[in-house]
């Protein structure tokens, strides 16, 4: 019988710390951490999805959904229900082939960066050496689902949606990287993990200070807010789908289950990049920068925690991206769209030099101080 | 025939087909899409060697934003919507290059290579900190040539694509490139000379 996988395979993605799904049994482990993936995009979405519907409710003066389940809270199981039983409708110009694949190339992408999130101390999928960089090349594939999504609709609006879509991408790429990278620089890793844990033992001048990013690199944490928000096509970046020039964008002819895959697909990169930004600024599952969970006992406190301190540090974290989400819910009510060649200035001329410039400033002072 | 095999044969006959797929097809858009199948494959293949962190850049550079760019940039200007299809046809003046490019390749690499070859079973796998310190201390003269030339590339290409299309040659202008002063969104009060007219002022 052949080996179940070879080593040499296993050891190309460097896992460095293992995470308490790694067990004996290798597709049961698998298995785990598969389901871990899922419930991040098809769980935590749909809350992100009700605090969404929620919070712009009371936001405008007005309840939000309030029929279904307690207080509305199983308004988007029924969406879903709904959307499954809707007619699947092609337009007659299609290209059907490309048109019915387009929302599982957003919606995978959308998928597959859950593995590389730390959630609570050991609740990860994986631990890549490469996790940060892993995220972000996964994380730019799901426009190709966006521009296919928008040509095979053989619609107009669509068509510009999705080159939309594409302009927006390309020019917040960087500045998304670039501000990571600091991140990377001032961590000394680009492993999930590690950038948590450096956040807990970071020292000044050979004091331990914990600190999180977020205060030694406030620009930084700027610039990756607004990339993320632009990457996302949140408003005020919401120019691709502007409802009141491209009727939706890109998802103008869809209909039914792959409108939900769309849809899903914003509400996972909303909880991936809040996850991410998480973990890269704020500290991942610590409380309070310093505070250790309770029951915790390596690596200055945040990992081997035991069951509880595992369920809270699990609970903080998704604490923090509930709270980036109704964050981003806010700027939604908040602010009007902004105009595309502002968009572009925005990124080219203002947050790209300013991304080099900080990460000047963080390889200064990771090497002087 | 290890696991290992039967995952390298299948992203092999996907990655291939892809490619077969990305020249023969007569639509340019589908062309594109066969090119991101083929380079995502090649980026699984990075992954099957071990080297995870070039499938990564594999992905990132090449799926994530040349392919995006392949397909902007034929969306902006030539798209057909929908099933439309187009033939450059300059179909065996392409075969006669890529089968020059391709004997050239074979022979280059048999030579440089053909004598050491890598164990066949086990890939090496490496962190990225050892790549790092290889790219910036042994290879950082290369990598700077090269880092120079993509720069000159793209000023390069800044400066041709300002340059007006046309009558191409000899006296080419550059085209006048305004911006309103203020943020309005006011027509300019002279429409932009037409492309390629050349002529007065």
């Amino acid at each position: 019988m052949m080996p179940l996988l070879d080593v040499s395979v296993a050891e190309g993605l460097v896992a460095q710390s293992a995470s308490i799904l790694t067990l004996d049994n290798f597709w049961l482990s698998a298995l785990l951490k598969i389901l871990l993936c899922t419930v991040m995009l098809m769980v935590v979405s749909l809350v992100g999805g009700y605090l969404e519907h929620k919070a712009m409710g009371h936001l405008q003066n007005r309840t939000g959904p309030m029929e279904a389940g307690p207080h509305g809270s199983l308004q988007l199981v029924a969406d879903g229900i709904k959307f499954v039983q809707k007619e699947d409708i092609v337009p007659r110009a299609a290209d059907k082939l490309v048109f019915a694949v387009a929302p599982g190339v957003a919606l995978v992408p959308a998928l597959l960066g859950f593995l590389v999130i730390p959630i609570g101390p050991g609740v990860w999928a994986e631990d890549l050496e490469i996790g940060l960089f892993y995220a972000l090349a996964i994380g730019s594939i799901g426009v190709l689902g966006i521009l296919m999504g928008g040509w095979a609709s053989a619609n107009k609006f669509s068509l510009i949606g999705g080159i939309r879509a594409a302009a927006q991408l390309i020019a917040y790429e960087l500045p998304l990287i670039l501000a990571a990278a600091a991140v990377a620089v001032q961590a000394g890793s680009l492993s999930l993990v590690d950038i948590v844990e450096s956040q807990a033992t970071m020292s000044i001048f050979g004091t331990p200070v914990s600190m999180w990013f977020v205060f030694p690199q406030l620009l930084g944490f700027g610039i990756f807010v607004m990339a993320a928000l632009a990457e996302l096509s949140r408003p005020p970046f919401d120019m691709p789908i502007a409802d009141s020039e491209l009727v939706f964008g890109y998802m103008t002819e869809y209909t039914g289950i792959k409108f939900a895959m769309f849809l899903l697909t914003e509400y996972g990169g909303m909880i991936f990049m809040s996850g991410l930004i998480t973990v890269l600024y704020l500290g991942g599952w610590q409380a309070l920068p310093g505070v250790p969970l309770p029951g915790c006992e390596a690596a200055a406190g945040i990992s081997d925690c035991g069951v509880w301190g595992t369920l809270l540090g699990v609970g903080i974290t998704l604490g923090k991206i509930m709270a980036l989400v109704f964050f981003m819910v806010w700027l939604r009510v908040a602010y009007p769209r902004l105009r595309e060649d502002q968009l572009q200035k925005i990124s080219w001329l203002v947050l790209i030099p300013l991304s080099l410039v900080n990460i000047a400033i963080v390889a200064i002072g990771k090497v002087a101080l | 025939m290890t696991s290992l095999d039967i995952v390298f044969i299948l992203v092999a006959v996907v990655t291939g087909g892809a490619a077969v797929m990305t020249v023969t097809s007569r639509n340019l858009v589908h062309a594109a899409l066969f090119l991101g199948v083929t380079l995502a494959g090649i980026g699984a293949t990075f992954l099957l060697l071990a080297a995870d962190f070039v499938a990564m850049v594999q992905v990132v550079v090449y799926l994530g934003a040349i392919t995006v760019l392949f397909l902007f940039g034929l969306m902006l200007t030539r798209a057909p919507i929908g099933r439309e299809t187009l033939d450059s046809r300059n179909r065996p003046m392409a075969m006669v290059v890529s089968a020059a490019l391709f004997g050239i390749l074979v022979v280059l690499i048999v030579r440089a290579f053909g004598s050491n070859q890598f164990p066949a079973t086990e890939p090496i796998s490496s962190s990225v900190a050892d790549l790092g310190m290889a790219i910036f201390s042994t290879w950082v003269f290369p990598f700077e040539v090269v880092s120079m030339m993509l720069l000159a590339a793209l000023v390069g290409a800044v400066l041709l694509a300002r340059r007006q299309s046309g009558d191409s040659g000899t006296e080419t202008r550059v085209t006048p490139i305004r911006e309103a002063l203020d943020d309005s969104t006011e027509e300019l009060d002279r429409a932009p000379a037409e492309l390629g007219s050349g002529g007065e002022r």
